[in-house]
């Protein structure tokens, strides 16, 4: 049985189709990930799946339940970490997680081995009221609440945006411990790099998948000859290599452009050669261009291109 | 039992809000202190404008007369009209009181007289009250200046003499009636406005999804909220009840516990109309100028300071719904009268519907999900 089943999948808010036919199926004991900007559709997504919201299209089963008719077993059964901190500020650490305990029929003893990993960072704290701790311990004390009545599968939308990047490390590496566990994880992220440590990856932009794979998989799609140029104008030079006819995009990656080539035959140096004559006529000199391979990123912005061009 | 448990919470958190403490105990005070006297239909210090066009010894007693009572004050004595009734256009004069020509004369030798009062009736409670004082004031001027004639009575013959006595009030203290009411309003205000600011602020704060995803019943959910606001709203009831009798020594005339009783029933469904409110608010705003909105209709349409029978008929309907015209009828039977249950049963049973009504929709109107 599939942890998450979700087929065709439509939300509307007004005239604005947040989601426009979204499937997927995650696997028990997976990490799927869901990777997309901000606005793409991911929290309607979460929303959908934690009976928050009903679709306005298609069907979508937690654990085998149906998330319009079993909600309330659903609810039960799962795990949400909102994008926003939605514990209660005004309470202390502990009185939050046993406030949560409590609505669940459980106790922090109970589940305390579930949560004893993340919830150990917090124990000196736990007096100290949520709404005082840092980005990475509200983090952790949401996690701890989401856990505590012993979900058998965790949604996460966006758990890392806006926290340090140590402490995003450390997130992850207890993701994966509860994986281990058994747990289902469906996690949402803005950030392209957290995407290779999912098990599966799905790219969403303007409530569509654009591709469902393993972050490998969806990599080793990316066929097309890519570049990385550098140079003293990066603004300048930017817009004169997207008007090169053999470049098919480019975009600003930190402080590089990724140039992504047309299909051509051309060799490697070839390739280099054809982009420092052309950026030479425009008088861009002192330019380091060389192939580096493709991140999930690049393919995430050349699957967006090819669905704007169509 | 998962309820104790929310509740226990919602208190955690008011407890945390210094300022929920202070006005629970604070504005019953404040409110029992300051409105009484504020709300009072008494008239004092009426500006009066005299015309003297007869400048006889009498005119000159009469003006003494008036301006020697609390009510009054003289702001003139003018010789012609056009200058007191400019007093009236500046605001200076409430009524003018113009005595002709020949006043004095004719008061002594025949024992009759006219005087002409004028009103500004900008404001008509004044205007109304102060001419009424004013004629008594004359009225009894006359009767003394007849007396020294050796008149028997300047009233007119065959008349009636009628003695009034005011019942639960003797002294027709306008702060009396008001006690009630207002202690009423105090709950109100405040069993009102903070379940209304709750649950929309747990939307602003976004708690409210974390609550969603768990298996909570709804009515578990709004009864958890609507307790803490049942208690809050004994407190400041007993507040309120304790200043009205340490300050103007009022108790209940009736029994105590169905004041209690009764007030459980009015807050729950206050509050039930607060956490209604905050339900389809999506901010703090919203929920703000509604309840606002709602409680000064209640209050403006309840006979509280204007009695509904003299309401247009359209205006009577909207009373009939509305809660604090029953209750406010409670307060006052049971505060002034000594009523029991049994004669206030007709006023029990709309705000038992009220009740019901309105915990139903809190309910309801209480979503899940989107």
């Amino acid at each position: 049985m599939y942890s998450v089943e979700a087929d065709n999948l439509i939300k509307r808010y007004g005239s604005n189709e947040a989601l426009r036919g979204v499937s997927f199926r995650v696997d028990a004991g997976e990490i799927f990930g869901i990777i997309g900007p901000d606005g793409a559709g991911k929290t309607s997504i979460f929303r959908i799946l934690t009976t928050l919201i009903l679709p306005d299209g298609g069907s979508a089963r937690v654990l085998g339940q149906d998330v319009v008719r079993d909600y309330h077993e659903i609810r039960r059964r799962v795990g949400y970490m909102p994008g926003r901190f939605s514990l209660y500020q005004d309470l202390s650490v502990e009185e939050n997680i046993r406030f949560f305990a409590t609505l669940f029929g459980t106790t922090l003893e109970e589940n305390y081995d579930l949560v004893k990993d993340i919830y150990s960072y917090l124990e000196p704290f736990r007096k100290r009221k949520a709404g005082a701790l840092s980005g990475g311990m509200k983090q952790k004390l949401a996690l701890s609440c989401a856990l505590i009545h012993k979900p058998e599968v965790l949604f996460l939308d966006e758990p890392t945006t806006g926290v340090d990047p140590v402490s995003r490390k450390e997130f992850w590496t207890m993701l994966t411990r509860l994986k281990q566990q058994g747990l289902s994880i469906v996690v949402s992220t803005p950030y392209m790099d957290e995407a290779t440590l999912c098990d599966r990856i799905a790219l969403i932009e303007h409530g569509r998948f654009l591709d469902t794979d393993t972050p490998a998989g969806i990599i080793s799609k990316f066929t097309l000859p890519l570049l990385a140029v550098d140079g003293p104008h990066m603004p300048s030079l930017l817009r004169d290599i997207r008007q090169i006819p053999q470049v098919f995009s480019c975009f600003a990656f930190g402080d590089t452009h990724h140039v992504v080539l047309r299909e051509s035959g051309l060799s490697e140096e070839a390739q280099i050669d054809l982009l420092h004559t052309a950026l030479y006529a425009k008088g861009h000199t002192d330019l380091t261009i060389r192939h580096i391979k493709p991140g999930v990123e690049d393919c995430f912005m050349y699957l967006d291109t090819l669905e704007e061009r169509s | 039992m998962i309820i104790k448990y929310l509740i226990e919470k919602e208190f955690k958190q008011l407890a945390r809000n210094p300022f929920i403490l202070f006005i629970v105990v604070a504005l019953p005070v404040l409110v029992m202190l300051v409105f009484p006297w504020a709300t009072t239909m008494e008239i004092k210090n009426v500006n009066v404008a005299v015309v003297d066009n007869d400048r006889s010894d009498q005119s000159r007693l009469l003006t003494e007369k008036i301006a020697s009572t609390e009510y009054f004050d003289i702001t003139g004595v003018f010789m012609r009209s056009e200058d007191a009734l400019e007093q009236i256009e500046f605001g200076d004069a409430d009524i003018i009181l113009e005595v002709p020509y020949g006043f004095g004369q004719a008061l002594v030798s025949e024992g009759e007289g006219s005087l002409l009062i004028e009103a500004n009736a900008v404001n008509g409670t004044k205007a109304s009250l102060g001419t009424s004082y004013l004629d008594m004031i004359v009225l009894d001027f006359a009767e003394e200046i007849n007396l020294e004639r050796g008149a028997v009575s300047v009233l007119p013959a065959g008349g009636i003499d009628v003695d009034s006595y005011y019942w639960f009030n003797p002294t027709m203290d306008y702060k009396i009636p008001m006690i009630p009411a207002l202690v009423m309003l105090v709950v109100a205000l405040i069993t009102g406005f903070l379940p209304a600011m709750n649950i929309v602020g747990e939307k602003e704060a976004g708690t409210i999804e974390q609550i969603n995803v768990t298996p909570v019943p709804k009515i578990t959910f709004i009864v958890g909220k609507l307790i803490p606001y049942w208690i809050i709203g004994i407190i400041v009831l007993s507040v309120g009840m304790l200043v009205a009798w340490l300050l103007y020594g009022l108790r209940p005339e009736g029994s105590v516990l169905l004041l209690y009783g009764l007030s459980l029933v009015f807050v729950f469904g206050i509050s039930g109309l607060g956490l209604i409110i905050s339900n389809y608010s999506s901010n703090m705003q919203q929920a703000m100028f509604m309840i606002f909105f709602i409680i000064i209709v209640f209050i403006l349409m309840s006979g509280i300071f204007t009695p509904v029978s003299s309401m247009p008929e359209w205006a009577r309907v909207i009373s009939m719904f509305d809660p604090f015209t029953y209750f406010a009828q409670i307060m006052s039977m049971i505060y002034l009268k000594g009523s029991t249950f049994r004669d206030i049963l007709q006023y029990v049973y709309p705000l038992l519907a009220f009740f019901v009504v309105i915990i139903g929709w809190a309910v309801l109107s209480y979503r899940k999900r989107g």
